[in-house]
């Protein structure tokens, strides 16, 4: 019977643990759900066409429309084509250097340069944004003497590439080594081996860790501080300065009329790399390596 | 080394020349094979886990480039031409490889599959001439029936069998003069091993062709020559007939024999 007691004591030791479990789950969802909730009850009434068409209204539109109870005027077109160009601009430099510095992590995993370069990719990781930022400051603002949203892509180039590094190393090593022996077996060159079958055999994960640092950066907003400052016009001219969501949603915080705008472009943001991270899972279930 | 069989013969395919291969330094895990290879012929290579005969094959089509400590000495003649001396590229796309896994390309169909040995090498043909090469390749290997009305679905679709054989059309497509295969039947059930070995005996009649296996009834169904490898050693090389009802070394006799392996 003293058994008895000892066996359900442990028992109920176990349902206690699991049900911690289950509990902290919750409290890490909780969070997550509340942040969505909020910000869709009070940025959702300010989303229509025009959000997605005009610029940043000012700060008279916007006290004017709020004085008469009506919805701020205006969008935050400049700051989406901005974010557009600059996440554009960087992903061109850092996806190509990104996924060849990978390739040669996964062809040469032990030499001391691979290691130097795994090692300065991990610190890149860990770098603060507005260290980054300074960096793309004294780099690019100050020798062309302007805030750009070629710094800014800068900024953003120099953030997204370990990222992509690292995923492109790790897909590569993930692929059978038979892979490469049958296309090497067939006399083809190095460079066709490599372009030809091992990269598009790791698609998948190329194309996620690509979406993950676009969606990574998309909400950088102190690097972009230090570069491309911001605009009220939308701008395709890489040597000015140019908007970004995330810059918006700073200026809209320290404009008391403008307030309101906040919710609306961060639940704009939020979607936004929501959505990302759907294609990126489906991508990866989809061309997922066999 | 005495046991050594030096076996000389008429217009060989392939030879093998005091060849050894070394993982670790002063270790062969080949050592000294002499051998002169039949051309139109089964050539098979037998012998215990460990012994050298992958290592071996591995040799012809400088497999072993991709691992930089491996070193080889000796010679390996194909058509009377050193390997160890041409361009790797070149030795790959006269000595065609299949390997122990079937391996088609996973982003590639069918079609694409059969005609990689060419795409891959930037050969460019007319659609004409690469439609004929694909229908000719796979009616090589008895898949061309099977296939013919999905060529455009990916090639790891198929089942076991038919990966393996679509590797094997990948292979003769490029028209090698020898193809070597890698225990090409260790993956597969006993119908798709009986599919594949009769294949070979369709295709000795156009190919050259070495097989590596560990099951000695394959060898004593399929092949002419056999070789027998302990240790790194060519320990008899001779028709199979002979290799099988009257082996010459002592070892050899205890293998078939299944005393070890």
């Amino acid at each position: 019977m003293k058994g008895m007691n000892a066996l359900n004591y442990r028992v109920l030791k176990d349902r206690l643990f699991f049900g911690m479990i289950c509990l902290f789950s919750w409290l890490t969802v909780v969070p997550l759900f509340a942040i969505i909730w909020e910000l869709g009850k009070k940025g959702l009434k300010q989303i229509n066409f025009d959000f997605f068409t005009k610029v940043a209204p000012s700060t008279l539109d916007a006290m004017l429309a709020k004085g008469s109870g009506e919805v701020i005027p205006g969008g935050i077109a400049n700051g989406i084509m901005g974010t557009l160009l600059m996440v554009t601009l960087a992903a061109l430099v850092a996806i190509p250097v990104g996924i060849f510095s990978g390739i040669y992590l996964a062809e040469k995993p032990k030499t001391f340069y691979s290691g130097i370069i795994r090692f300065l990719t991990d610190l890149l990781q860990g770098t603060p944004s507005i260290v980054i930022g300074i960096i793309a400051y004294a780099w690019v603002v100050k020798p062309l003497g302007a805030y750009s949203a070629l710094a800014g892509a800068t900024a953003l180039a120099i953030m997204m590439l370990p990222l992509i590094v690292r995923s492109t190393e790790e897909t590569l090593r993930m692929l059978p080594i038979s892979l490469k022996e049958a296309a090497l077996a067939l006399g083809a060159p190095y460079w066709a081996v490599m372009l030809k079958v091992m990269l598009p055999s790791a698609f998948g994960g190329l194309f996620t860790g690509i979406l993950l640092a676009v969606s990574r950066v998309m909400g950088e907003t102190a690097p972009l501080m230090l570069t491309a400052l911001g605009s009220t016009m939308i701008n395709w001219d890489v040597v000015s300065p140019t908007s970004a969501v995330p810059l918006l949603i700073w200026e809209f915080y320290n404009d008391p009329n403008l307030v309101d705008m906040i919710w609306s472009s961060s639940l704009f943001l939020m979607m936004l790399i929501f959505i990302l991270n759907l294609i990126a899972k489906q991508v990866a279930k989809k061309w997922r390596i066999q | 080394m005495e046991n050594t069989i030096k076996k000389t013969i008429q217009n060989p395919v392939l030879q093998f020349k005091d060849l050894s291969v070394s993982y670790v330094p002063g270790k062969n895990a080949v050592n000294m094979v002499n051998a002169d290879l039949k051309e139109n012929r089964i050539t098979a290579i037998m012998g215990p886990s460990g012994c050298g005969k992958s290592t071996l094959l591995r040799a012809v089509n400088r497999m072993h480039e991709l691992y930089p400590d491996i070193k080889i000495t000796g010679e390996i003649l194909l058509k009377g031409e050193n390997i160890l001396k041409m361009n790797p590229m070149e030795v790959r796309c006269k000595a065609g490889m299949v390997f122990q896994r079937p391996n088609p390309f996973p982003t590639m169909s069918i079609y694409e599959n059969v005609i990689a040995g060419y795409s891959l090498n930037n050969v460019h043909f007319q659609k004409s001439q690469r439609d004929e090469i694909v229908e000719t390749s796979l009616r090589n290997v008895g898949l061309w029936d099977e296939v013919k009305d999905s060529l455009t679905k990916k090639g790891t679709f198929l089942s076991g069998g038919q990966q393996q054989r679509l590797c094997i059309a990948r292979a003769v497509a490029l028209k090698p003069e020898v193809l070597l295969m890698d225990e090409p039947t260790s993956a597969l059930d006993p119908i798709a091993t009986n599919h594949i070995e009769q294949l070979l005996l369709e295709l000795k009649k156009q190919f050259s062709i070495v097989i590596v296996t560990h099951n000695m009834s394959q060898a004593a169904r399929i092949s002419d020559m056999s070789m027998f490898m302990y240790l790194g050693d060519l320990i008899e090389y001779d028709d199979t007939k002979i290799m099988f009802t009257n082996p010459k070394d002592k070892r050899t006799e205890e293998y078939l024999n299944g005393q070890f392996g």
